[in-house]
């Protein structure tokens, strides 16, 4: 062993004991610095290829996002209401069949407000269709009664079906179950979609990880020998490559999700602008308001750090393979 | 300490370029490796750090049969192996300090615990004002001194330096070896691999390892 005595004994420095040491000097002791080189031409690339996979991703779950909640609510407020239409039929009288259709709705529990159109409300709704300015009142126009229902108790669809069919002549009870099951399919087919392009995208990206990991190790690889002489295990040197990655990808994860916050923080104000503007109503009807709620940001960045996490266990996986090969 | 006992290695389907090699190092000795450029002095150097496998033969490190062990084993007997390499391996982006730290970093240990044996241990070789300068900005005799430092800042019980005087002028070869012989007289074993007749003069004592037709002599 060498002892302290050993050392003082040989002075081998010209200088050596002019020389101070950083707490002599003042001169802040670079120390701990990451044994795998920070900066390179590939890890830019790969914070690039990581900041734009995090964008896309993150972009593609916020619009599975606004569309799942925007279908939510096209859902709960469809299911909220019915509708009972009474078609003129020859011989009757449709004010009077209207009359009974609203009397029996009222008188049946689980609704909330019984609303009939009156025969102008009827022909307006025809407007967008036919034009204005046309004497509607030789055309058979439906009466409709829109039905509210009450949150809190049970309304029996087929019953009132059915007594509407015995009492009220050429009524029809439309309960939207064709558009409620239409909307469900499209919300679901939208996420499953969304689900389907994020784990692609994933997985790109865990490809262009383990591509830059295996470059990663051939241009260290003297780092790798030296790290093994001098007596580094397996785990170390593969967590120094991870500590390494997780920086990389940390970085493109804060980036690209970064700036897939900032595009649905500016579309939200934008669309509040659009709201105004003629197609505005149809793209709102369709995708809300635009703005993420806050669980949204909060998705996004949880979904850019866990690339972040899974840049660096890919990379640490991989380096860990590698040197089992190598013993 | 080492064992080689009938030990043969050949890269692949080629001659063997070592053949029944069979030695000892014993504790606290120290012997000059040399032979001509070629030899097989820095393989012979690499089977018994055990960065290579013998194609056949027996080799024994600090008791353990080599081809018994596991990584994590072979990984505790390089801790208790200093080695100098040939061309210094210095990490290029590290300051001399971090590159002499680096055996006790990829211990474990924390930085503070190290902090004063390094600086002590840097200014004893003489690189006491350089420990934050990169190898790149490095005279070869400092870069040779930071390298020999790294392989000595975990007291090593076995010392192996890969032409150590190489690089430096007669002077300064001349107190390289008066450090080693140093470390020697403190207990560590040490073998030099060199074919610097001068350098080996001056250490008359020491045995001669001498490879030569891909054959070992020994010269007590």
């Amino acid at each position: 062993m060498i002892g302290r005595m050993s050392i003082r004994k040989l002075n081998f420095a010209k200088t050596g004991d002019d020389a101070e040491d950083a707490a002599d000097t003042g001169y802040r002791l670079k120390r701990d610095m990451p044994l795998v080189p920070a900066s390179s031409i590939a890890g830019r690339a790969l914070v690039t290829v990581i900041a734009i996979m995090t964008f896309l991703a993150s972009l593609t779950a916020g619009a599975a996002m606004l569309i799942s909640e925007s279908s939510q609510d096209w859902q709960q407020s469809v299911s909220r209401e019915m509708t009972i239409q009474v078609r003129p039929i020859v011989g009757r009288d449709l004010e009077a069949e209207t009359a009974k259709a609203v009397e029996i709705a009222q008188g049946t529990p689980g609704i909330a407000e019984v609303r009939a159109y009156t025969k102008a409300e009827s022909e307006a709704l025809l407007q967008p269709w036919l034009g204005s300015g046309l004497d509607l009142s030789e055309l058979p126009v439906p009466r409709l009664i829109v039905l509210k229902l009450s949150s809190g108790t049970q309304l029996d669809t087929e019953g009132l079906r059915q007594t509407l069919a015995d009492k009220v002549a050429g009524a029809m009870l439309d309960d939207h179950r064709l558009w409620l099951s239409r909307l469900a399919v499209m919300g679901r087919t939208v996420v499953f979609m969304a689900v389907m392009i994020f784990v692609l995208v994933l997985v790109a990206m865990m490809l262009a990880v383990g591509f830059a990991t295996r470059g990663a190790m051939a241009g260290n690889r003297e780092i790798i020998e030296v790290l093994h002489f001098v007596g580094a295990a397996d785990q170390f040197i593969s967590r120094q490559f991870q500590n390494h990655f997780l920086r990389l990808g940390l970085r493109g994860g804060m980036i690209g999700g970064g700036g897939a916050i900032l595009v649905f923080v500016i579309l939200g104000r934008l669309s509040s602008l659009w709201r105004v503007t003629p197609g505005g109503e149809e793209v709102e009807a369709l995708f809300g308001s635009f703005g993420l709620e806050l669980k949204g940001y909060f998705l996004i960045a949880l979904a850019a750090a866990g690339i972040a996490i899974t840049t660096g266990i890919v990379s640490r996986i991989i380096v860990f393979r590698h040197l089992r090969r190598l013993s | 300490m080492v064992r080689f006992e009938n030990v043969g290695l050949r890269y692949g389907m080629g001659a063997e370029i070592l053949k029944d090699i069979s030695f000892s190092i014993e504790r606290q000795t120290f012997q000059f490796l040399t032979g001509p450029s070629g030899a097989g002095k820095t393989t012979l150097l690499r089977l018994i750090l055990l960065s290579l496998r013998p194609t056949r033969g027996l080799i024994n490190l600090f008791g353990h049969d080599a081809a018994k062990l596991d990584k994590d084993t072979i990984t505790g007997l390089r801790r208790r192996v200093g080695v100098v390499f040939q061309d210094f391996r210095l990490l290029d982006h590290l300051t001399t300090y971090e590159n002499v730290a680096l055996p006790l970093r990829v211990q474990g240990r924390e930085e503070a615990t190290y902090r004063a044996e390094v600086i002590e241990l840097l200014r004893w070789v003489g690189l006491g004002d350089r420990m934050h300068a990169l190898p790149a900005v490095l005279s070869g005799g400092e870069k040779q001194r930071a390298a020999i430092a790294r392989a000595l800042i975990v007291r090593p019980e076995l010392l192996l330096a890969d032409e150590p005087t190489g690089n430096v002028d007669p002077t300064l070869a001349r107190r390289l070896l008066r450090l080693f012989t140093e470390l020697h007289k403190s207990g560590t074993s040490v073998v030099i691999a060199t074919h610097d007749l001068t350098l080996m003069d001056q250490f008359e004592g020491a045995r001669r390892l001498v490879l030569g037709d891909s054959r070992l002599h020994i010269y007590e």
